[in-house]
This record gives C-alpha cells, sequence and structure tokens, in this order.
C-alpha cells in the first residue's frame, strides 16, 4: 500500500498519548455511532507504486493514440512547443492554492495578469477574467451576464457548436431567462431571421466565429444590426484563428469568448481546457470569476492582486451572479506559455498553416467522387463533404491506418463529414488520406 | 443641515420639500465599510421603497446593501460617486446617492441626536 | 523601483522561437474583410527568456512544496508526482474527446474505476464527472434537486436553506440553480441550529446544504436529525464534500441522510490545485436521483463502455466535452495507490494532525468551538488579540508569511470573528506541526509585546503588503502597450 503520511505509527501513538487519546478510534468519538461505518470500505486494497503505474499504463494503452488526427469539432490538435510543459510543470505553480495571500503569490498573479493582456490582445477587447472551466460554460456565464432587468432572453444562432447550446440551456434552465435559437441558411446564422427576433427582451445574441460548420459569419452585418443597441452582441471564436482573422472588437462584440483548449493545451479526452471571457470596461463589473489587477505594495512597487472580489461568491453569496471558484488558472498560465513562445509570428503561421492546410485538404476530398463541399462560404481550418459511401465504413478504414477522419454530423447534418486540419497535418499525410478515401469507394 | 433624519440602517435623508429628498450613508456607515471601492446605484426613473435596497457599496472585501428610507421616484443619482467612491469616505454627509421625489412614504426615522444614542449603543 | 518585469517589457522585435516548418501546401489567404487589422501585440521573446521569466515567477510562487500550508477548507496535501506521470501518458492525454468509443475504453474505465471508489467511500449510488470545479458541481447537484421536484409536480419547492456558516460558494450555485437561499443560523457551539431548521423548513423547502464536519471542523452531532427534518418536510439533504478528507472510511455521507453531494478531487483526492485550479467536482447521488445527472452519462454496454446521450429527465449538460479528465486520472492514481485502508490511514492522520495542533495551541489562542477537540480543522478566534493590540487576523497571517510558512484560512467562516482557519492535512510530519505551532507562539507573544512589528510584516517576501484599494477603485486589468 502506498502512503503519504510521514509520521510512523510510533510518532501516531505517542501523538495520541498527548492529547489524551488511546487509538484513533476515540479521535471519531463526535461521530454518531448510527453513521459509523461498521466496515472496510469495499474498494481494493492500495498497491505500491509500482504496481499503480503497471495498472494505470495498462489501462491507458487501452486507448488508440491517432498518428493522424483530421477531427476538431471544438478540440483541436496543434503543436505545443517544448517549453510549454516543462514551465507549466514546475511544481510551485502546479500546486500553489489560489493566491489569496499576494505577498507569497506573485509569480501565480503576475502570469494571471499576463495571461488577461494576452486574452484582451487577441480578441481586442478590453477586459479580461482569469477564465473559467471552458468555451461552453463560457458561453453561458456570457450569457447570463448578458441579462438586464428587462431583457432576459437570448438569442443563439444555430451555428455555435450544439454542446455549446445544450449547456446555456442547463445553465438558465429554472431561472427568469429565456432562450431561443437563430436558424442557420447555408451554414451561416440566418440574419433576415435574427433582424425578425430583435425585441425589447432580447439580452444577447450569441454566434459563433468561424462557426460550428467552421464557416465564418459575418459578423459586420449582425454587429451593425446590434449597434446602438442595449442587446449585448457575444462571440465565441478561435484563439488561434485570431492570429489573422478580424478580432471580436473589429466586429463590435460585447463580449468575447472561447475554448482556449487550441493554445498549448492537449487534447486530454476533454479536460481539463480553458474557458476565456473578455469584455469591454463598461461590462467589467459584471464579468464572472477572479480577475487581477496590478496597484503598488508597501513600498511603491509594483504588485499584482485579485481584485473586483466583490463580485465574487464568497463576499457577495447568493446576489452574486456566478458561483464559480476555481477555475483553470494552470491552463490559463499554458496559455500564456504557449502565446510567448508563438509571439505574433508564431501564432500568425499556426493560422496560416491551419488554414492553408484545410483548404488543401478540402481540395483533395473534393477530386473524389461523391466528395463535395457542403456549404460554399468561408472558412477558416474545418468544412463540411458530404461522403460517397456509407460515413462508418470510411472512418473505420481510416482508423485502421491510424488516421481519425472527420466527425460524423448529426441530426439533418447526418452523412456528413466535418473536416479539421492543422498546422500538424503534413501534405503527405492528406494525400495518404485521399489515396485510402479513394480505395474505400472501390 | 437640520432637517437631515436617520434610518436605524444607517441612511440620512434631508428633505428639500415635502415630497423631494437626498439620501446618503451616514458618518458612522462609511467608517464601518472602510475604504469604499466601488458603488452602485439605481437609474433615474427607477422606484425605491422604504426598507428596499436601492445600492451597494463595496469595500475591498465585503459588499452591503443601501436600504431606502423613503418612497418615490429617482430624480437624479449623484454619478460623481459612480467614478469617485472615496468621496463618502471624505464626507459621507455631502456625498449623497440619490435624489427622490414624489416621495408616499417614509421609513421610522431619527433625529441627529437620537441616532447618535444609537450608534453609541 | 525593484519591479519585477512582465514579459511584455522583455525581449526586442523579431526575436521569438522557430517552431513551425515552412508550408508545404499553396498558401491560403484570408479574404478582405475577414481579416485581422488590429495590431496584435504578444511577446517577443526567445526562449531562454521565456525559461528565465518563469524561474522568476516560480521564486515568487508558494506551492505545497515550498512548505507547510494550513489553509483550512482548502485540503492542501502533498500532490504524488506518480499521479502527474500518469495523466501525462499518451494514452490519456493525447486522446481527441470525440474519438469512436471503442477507441477510448481506457478513459471511460477510468470514470468507471472512480465511479465505483468514490461510490463506496461516499456512500452514494452513482457518481458524475463531469463538474469541472466544486461550485460547479454544487450547481449540478442543485439542479437535480429542482429536476426531482418537478418530475413530482412539486414545482412549489424553491427553497434552499444553507447554515450561516456555509461556504459562499452553497448559496450562490442555489441562486444560480433558480433556487431563493434562506440562511438558519448556528448554535453557540458551532453547530446547526435544529429548532431554527425545524422552524425554516416547510412546503416549499427543496432542500439543504451543509458540510460535515461543518466549516468549523466539527462534526455535526444532530446530523440524522438534521437529515430526518428536511426529509420529512419533503426535501432533499445536499452534502458539500470540502471536508471530506476527515472521515473516508470512517462515515460516509450516505449513510447520513444525504442524498446527493460533491467532492473535490483537488482537495481531497490529492490533485494539484494549480494556483486556482483546474479542479474536478465530482457529483454523486442516490438511485432516486441518477435519471436526472448530466448527459452523456457513461453506460456498460455488455462489456463495452459508452456515452449515453438520450435521457429527456436529464438535467441536460453543464461542460462541452465530459468532465476534466486528467485530474479524474490523478485521482484515481492517488485512490488505488492508498486503497481502502490507506484511505481511511489518511482520514485518521488528517484529525490526528489537526487534533495535535489544537491540543498544544488552545492555550495560547482563543478556540471559540469543540472544547478542545476538532475534526480534520479548527478555528481560532483572535478577536480579543484585534481588540487589546489591534493584532487582526489578516496582521497575524502576513507575520506567518515571514516564517515560511502558508497562512490559513482568514475570515471564513462568517460566524466567528478574526477567524484563522487551520487543516494541517495528513500528509505533514509531527516535525513540521512543532515548529508550526512554535511560530503561531512566537508570533501571539510578538502581537502582545511589539504589535507594529507584527503591523509591519512581511519583511521577507518579494513585496510588501499591496494596496487593495487602489486596486479596485483604479482597476488595471491589463498591460498597455
Amino acid at each position: 500500500m502506498g502512503t503519504y503520511i510521514p509520521n510512523t505509527k510510533e510518532e501516531q501513538l505517542s501523538m495520541l498519548k498527548e492529547i489524551g487519546l488511546n487509538s484513533m478510534y476515540e479521535l471519531f468519538d463526535a461521530i454518531p455511532k448510527e453513521v459509523k461505518l461498521g466496515a472496510p470500505l469495499d474498494i481494493p486494497r492500495g498497491m505500491s507504486e509500482m504496481e499503480v503505474s503497471s495498472k494505470m499504463r495498462k489501462i491507458a494503452g487501452k486507448n488508440k493514440v491517432y498518428d493522424s488526427i483530421f477531427r476538431g469539432c471544438g478540440a483541436y490538435r496543434h503543436y505545443i512547443p517544448s517549453i510549454v510543459k516543462q514551465v507549466t510543470s514546475k511544481e510551485e505553480f502546479m500546486t500553489a492554492y489560489t493566491p489569496y495571500q499576494a505577498e507569497i503569490s506573485q509569480g501565480i498573479l503576475q502570469s494571471i495578469f499576463e495571461y488577461q493582456t494576452m486574452i484582451c490582445e487577441l480578441t481586442g477587447m478590453q477586459v479580461s477574467n482569469a477564465s473559467v472551466y471552458d468555451g461552453a460554460s463560457a458561453a453561458a456565464e456570457a450569457v447570463i451576464m448578458s441579462k438586464e432587468r428587462k431583457r432576459k432572453k437570448a438569442l443563439l444562432s444555430a451555428s455555435v457548436n450544439p454542446m455549446i447550446i445544450e449547456t446555456i440551456g442547463t445553465y438558465i434552465s429554472g431561472t427568469d431567462m429565456e432562450m431561443e435559437i437563430i436558424p442557420v441558411k447555408d451554414g451561416l446564422t440566418d440574419i433576415e431571421s435574427l433582424k425578425n427576433k430583435l425585441d425589447d427582451d432580447i439580452s444577447c445574441v450569441l454566434i459563433q466565429q468561424p462557426n460550428y460548420y467552421g464557416l465564418l459569419e459575418d459578423g459586420d452585418a449582425i454587429g451593425s444590426i446590434l449597434a446602438d443597441s442595449d442587446i449585448k452582441y457575444i462571440m465565441s471564436c478561435n484563439p488561434i484563428s485570431l492570429g489573422i482573422l478580424k478580432t471580436p472588437a473589429e466586429y463590435g462584440v460585447d463580449i468575447a469568448i472561447g475554448e482556449g483548449q487550441p493554445l498549448g493545451l492537449g487534447l486530454s479526452f476533454g479536460g481539463p481546457y480553458l474557458g476565456f471571457m473578455a469584455t469591454t470596461d463598461k461590462l467589467m463589473r459584471r464579468l464572472p470569476g477572479r480577475i487581477v489587477g496590478e496597484t503598488t505594495d508597501s513600498q511603491g512597487r509594483r504588485a499584482y492582486v485579485l481584485t473586483l472580489q466583490a463580485r465574487e461568491q464568497h463576499i457577495r453569496r447568493e446576489k452574486a451572479s456566478s458561483n464559480i471558484c476555481s477555475n483553470q488558472a494552470l491552463c490559463a498560465m499554458t496559455a500564456a506559455v504557449y502565446l510567448a513562445s508563438m509571439g505574433k509570428e508564431g501564432l500568425k503561421q499556426a493560422a496560416t498553416l491551419s488554414m492553408s492546410k484545410a483548404h488543401y485538404l478540402a481540395q483533395r476530398l473534393c477530386e473524389i467522387d461523391g466528395y463535395e463541399m457542403v456549404y460554399k462560404g468561408e472558412f477558416f481550418n474545418e468544412f463540411v463533404t458530404t461522403v460517397n459511401t456509407d460515413v462508418d465504413r470510411v472512418l473505420q478504414v481510416l482508423s485502421d491506418n491510424g488516421i481519425l477522419g472527420g466527425y460524423p454530423l448529426e441530426g439533418d447534418d447526418k452523412g456528413q463529414l466535418l473536416w479539421c486540419a492543422t498546422e500538424l497535418n503534413t501534405k503527405e499525410e492528406m494525400d495518404a488520406l485521399t489515396r485510402i478515401l479513394r480505395e474505400v469507394q472501390e | 443641515m437640520s432637517k437631515v433624519l436617520y434610518a436605524k440602517s444607517h441612511e440620512w435623508v434631508e428633505f428639500l420639500d415635502d415630497t423631494r429628498a437626498r439620501v446618503g450613508i451616514s458618518d458612522y456607515a462609511q467608517n464601518e465599510l472602510g475604504d469604499l471601492v466601488f458603488i452602485s446605484l439605481p437609474e433615474e426613473g427607477d422606484e425605491v421603497s422604504v426598507g428596499e435596497s436601492f445600492a451597494d457599496v463595496e469595500s475591498v472585501k465585503a459588499v452591503s446593501n443601501v436600504y431606502s428610507p423613503v418612497s418615490g421616484t429617482v430624480k437624479a443619482i449623484n454619478e460623481d460617486l459612480l467614478d469617485q467612491p472615496e468621496l463618502v469616505n471624505s464626507d459621507a454627509m455631502d456625498a449623497w446617492f440619490i435624489e427622490v421625489e414624489n416621495i408616499s412614504d417614509k421609513a421610522d426615522l431619527l433625529t441627529e441626536e437620537e441616532y447618535k444614542k444609537l450608534i453609541a449603543e | 523601483m525593484n519591479n519585477m518585469k512582465l514579459i511584455f517589457e522583455k525581449g526586442n522585435t523579431n526575436r521569438g522561437l522557430d517552431l513551425m516548418p515552412e508550408c508545404d501546401v499553396p498558401v491560403t489567404h484570408v479574404s478582405a474583410g475577414y481579416e485581422r487589422k488590429k495590431e496584435l501585440n504578444l511577446p517577443h521573446v526567445s526562449e531562454t527568456e521565456i525559461s528565465r521569466h518563469y524561474t522568476k515567477l516560480v521564486k515568487r510562487t508558494f506551492g505545497v512544496n515550498n512548505g507547510f500550508y494550513p489553509l483550512g477548507s482548502c485540503t492542501m496535501k502533498y500532490n504524488p508526482k506518480i499521479n502527474n506521470e500518469m495523466a501525462g501518458l499518451p494514452g490519456f492525454s493525447d486522446v481527441h474527446p470525440l474519438q469512436p468509443i471503442d477507441t477510448v475504453q481506457g478513459c471511460l474505465e477510468v470514470y468507471q474505476l472512480a465511479d465505483k471508489y468514490l461510490g463506496k467511500i461516499t456512500g452514494m449510488d452513482a457518481m458524475d464527472f463531469q463538474p469541472a470545479a466544486g461550485a460547479h458541481g454544487e450547481f449540478t447537484g442543485l439542479k437535480l434537486i429542482r429536476a426531482y421536484h418537478q418530475d413530482r409536480n412539486d414545482s412549489k419547492r424553491d427553497k434552499i436553506i444553507v447554515p450561516d456558516s456555509a461556504h459562499g460558494t452553497n448559496p450562490a450555485s442555489a441562486a444560480m440553480a433558480g433556487f431563493t437561499v434562506v440562511n438558519v443560523p448556528s448554535t453557540e457551539d458551532g453547530f446547526v441550529d435544529v429548532e431554527a431548521l425545524r422552524n425554516a423548513v416547510g412546503e416549499d423547502t427543496a432542500g439543504f446544504m451543509l458540510t460535515n464536519p461543518n466549516t468549523i471542523g466539527l462534526f455535526e452531532e444532530h446530523i440524522l436529525e438534521i437529515t430526518s427534518i428536511i426529509h420529512e418536510a419533503g426535501g432533499l439533504n445536499y452534502y458539500d464534500g470540502a471536508n471530506l478528507n476527515a472521515i473516508m472510511g470512517v462515515a460516509r455521507p450516505g449513510d447520513m441522510g444525504f442524498d446527493v453531494v460533491h467532492l473535490n478531487l483537488h482537495k481531497t483526492f490529492s490533485t494539484p490545485h494549480g494556483g486556482g485550479g483546474p479542479g474536478s467536482g465530482p457529483v454523486g447521488c442516490k438511485d432516486i436521483l441518477v435519471k436526472y445527472l448530466p448527459t452523456p452519462r457513461i453506460i456498460d454496454n455488455k462489456g463495452m463502455l459508452a456515452f449515453e446521450d438520450k435521457n429527456e429527465k436529464s438535467i441536460g449538460r453543464v461542460k462541452d466535452f465530459y468532465g476534466n479528465f486528467l485530474v479524474v486520472v490523478r485521482a484515481l492514481t492517488y485512490m488505488m495507490t492508498l486503497g481502502s485502508e490507506g484511505l481511511k490511514d489518511a482520514s485518521e492522520n488528517a484529525v490526528l494532525n489537526a487534533n495535535y495542533m489544537l491540543h498544544k495551541l488552545k492555550d495560547t489562542f482563543d478556540i471559540p468551538f469543540g472544547n478542545g477537540r476538532c475534526m480534520h480543522e479548527f478555528v481560532m478566534s483572535l478577536e480579543e488579540l484585534k481588540k487589546e493590540k489591534s493584532v487582526s487576523a489578516l496582521d497575524f497571517a502576513k507575520a506567518l508569511l515571514d516564517y515560511g510558512m502558508h497562512p490559513p484560512t482568514m475570515y471564513f467562516p462568517l460566524i466567528v470573528h478574526e477567524a484563522l482557519m487551520v487543516e494541517p492535512t495528513e500528509t505533514e510530519s509531527k516535525e513540521t506541526l512543532d515548529e508550526a505551532i512554535e511560530i503561531f507562539k512566537e508570533i501571539y507573544n510578538k502581537a502582545c509585546n511589539d504589535p507594529d512589528a507584527v503591523h509591519n510584516s512581511p519583511t521577507t517576501t518579494p513585496i510588501g503588503r499591496p494596496d487593495e484599494v487602489r486596486a479596485a477603485r483604479n482597476p488595471i486589468l491589463r498591460y498597455n502597450f
């Protein structure tokens, strides 16, 4: 059995004696007998580190790690610079608590301040928080923060990732908020329909850029419809794309959010990821979660602290607009180290490579009979195609070749594949993919 | 400032005439709260009622409600407080929060002496 | 002025790393109207500079590896390194969340095993790992309670009762889940006031949230009476697992009358806190609530594990992908290592260490509750010191910093004035505790004899006390280029 208790049995006994007790059992005198567990926990006995390591490796071995991935749909495999993991594995960063004691937490606080700055730069917004759980919870928090006394209905584009829409639904059900879906037309938010739905009770409009189908929405058109209104414009964005694509701020967005996983975080079967949230100065005090601010210390030196805390649950309790406490701090630091390593040019390069590879892939796929682009619009690094035979069979053959193919869409889009490429996908790999797909056809 | 009366919840109210008054928080209250860092105020035209919260005052580690000593309509808010909450700390009696008109009801209010007695207890 | 530079203030334009190859396909450019025009300011630094920058930040960070971390309610135990190594296995860390189900059986097995172990530890019938943190778990658990009542057409139940000693997340989560919060007072002994609770319940009671041992480190002696008051009123009992570290293998929320729990894997199950996250806040519940758990659920379909998405009674999804997976991998590694007897040992020693410190400190400090005993943590009040010497809990905490120790939790729970809440955990040795006890006493003496020295602390930390008022009045929340 492994243990992390330093005190020996003898030491434990002597400590017990010192407090006037004879056994560990007596420590729990205050627990009524009726609720005490009569038997040992019904779980296996402990194991040595060596045995645990071997058992966990066996479990990990039951998963398939693909050499080649052409699937995104909310989780993207990008190149992670070596320095990133080195930095974020440092024991102090990993094991520190939330930086409430600023004097001994300047490292964490400064890293968050730098992260906030980078998120503001990426999105063009003025204020960022220190992170929330993931892209979906960021969206839900943004919808909640847009609520006004008389505006309680959120309009969500049907081209937003369905998992995000579902999460928002869970967050607002049972509250005084409502949501309504704006339909899509040709894969894009139907702007005429959006216009028709605008009303005095609408609190926000949420779109995703690039959207669920990989397409670029006409963010300007929506921006100009919402400009000068009291309706908050919320945009969920892919942070890598912001190296080259128009920023939410340039579209006139009020709250920019997104899944920060592409910024140096592994796929990790879905988590931990990183929800980022940025907004305008005007909405600063409505932003949920922790925020780090700059100040000075007793000697006038620059210092960082958690600030605007009166928004938060530990002070405002039931009146807080969000309950968030623990966030994804180490993931935020990962994103910051990633962005520092990439720099402006590196990020631009990753974005351009991803976009170029996706366009090459689209072109090669469409050379195959029966593979066609479902939508004609502009796209970044994801796109939808038809398939010339059974989707499951196509994916199985690819999988057998160590390739994770596009994501099989569901519902009305069943039978179509949502493909993704990033800088990690080489031309050789994409040519091989096309070759294999031709063979499936035969 | 002879017309200034106090609520037991530490707000002051100065009647400008029978149906109009300005409301702020007492010096005792600002002292208890410590350095204020933010004050949220209602909007002009909002209705306030006796005993109901109409504003929040935030210090670094606390947030407190400010309760209305009168019922009526908010005619004006002191916008200076939005940018300079410290005005309340430097002169609480001068730093009014809201001006209320069409006053239809008021709380059980204390005179300055009565209020002083209350906070001395 | 000896300012620590921001990463933006280092390096030079055009400096950077060479990370990616030339494009091997024709380059696609962004079409007009969609391209970024706004200047993008990111650091322009070499790899050496990044490495040194963060090494400097490390030196200004205090982790569990740096010293004693008795933060009450946070369970800052040692974070075993094998947990991280397992989380880093490519078989876990390189798996896409939307891979075909037959290629992720190992990931699902991790969840299945963690479900089994935690179910036994808490006495719950099912666990769900979707919530990413404790507060997220609270929200999820409360939604289950709401769904339960609604499903029974009992929708007038809109009140959640919370003791005044509760964590701030409890009332905040209840409000977020659409409930009205009713606070009940604690007794002078620091327990839930059973009579007040009896008076507070009614036809509108949806549920009751409790941390047990409670937030002053005492086990609620009338726990069965408390939970049955709620049940008899038609409500459900919610267990906040923040203090589970006191009772593993000794008692289970499921046997105390709780219907739903959330755990903090980053507290009790040794996963690192990461300077504020990521955590993991699994929710466990009794059979009556299983059908409302978030979708998707992991099911065992004749030996093939799978995600089940269709369930009309479910409260729905609370996160995009399922759970903070790698955190659960770490927690499972920990549970496998300790096993049934090891987990109990951990709780016993956590309680022993707390009682040992309490015993040695009780003659010097005012410990308002528990009559000299506690579970895994205890709360001291410095109210007297504040009155007599103007030394507050904050001053005391800051003085501790100069001794290379992380201070206890300050000003919580709210029912204790000038509170310091001490939770040593089981992974600290007797020497560490003895040393901390001496430091506490030394600072106490200093506070009595030379209060100014305490007011002026800390003096050895990278910065002195920060001006928090200035930070909040004039928020500077980003670097301006």
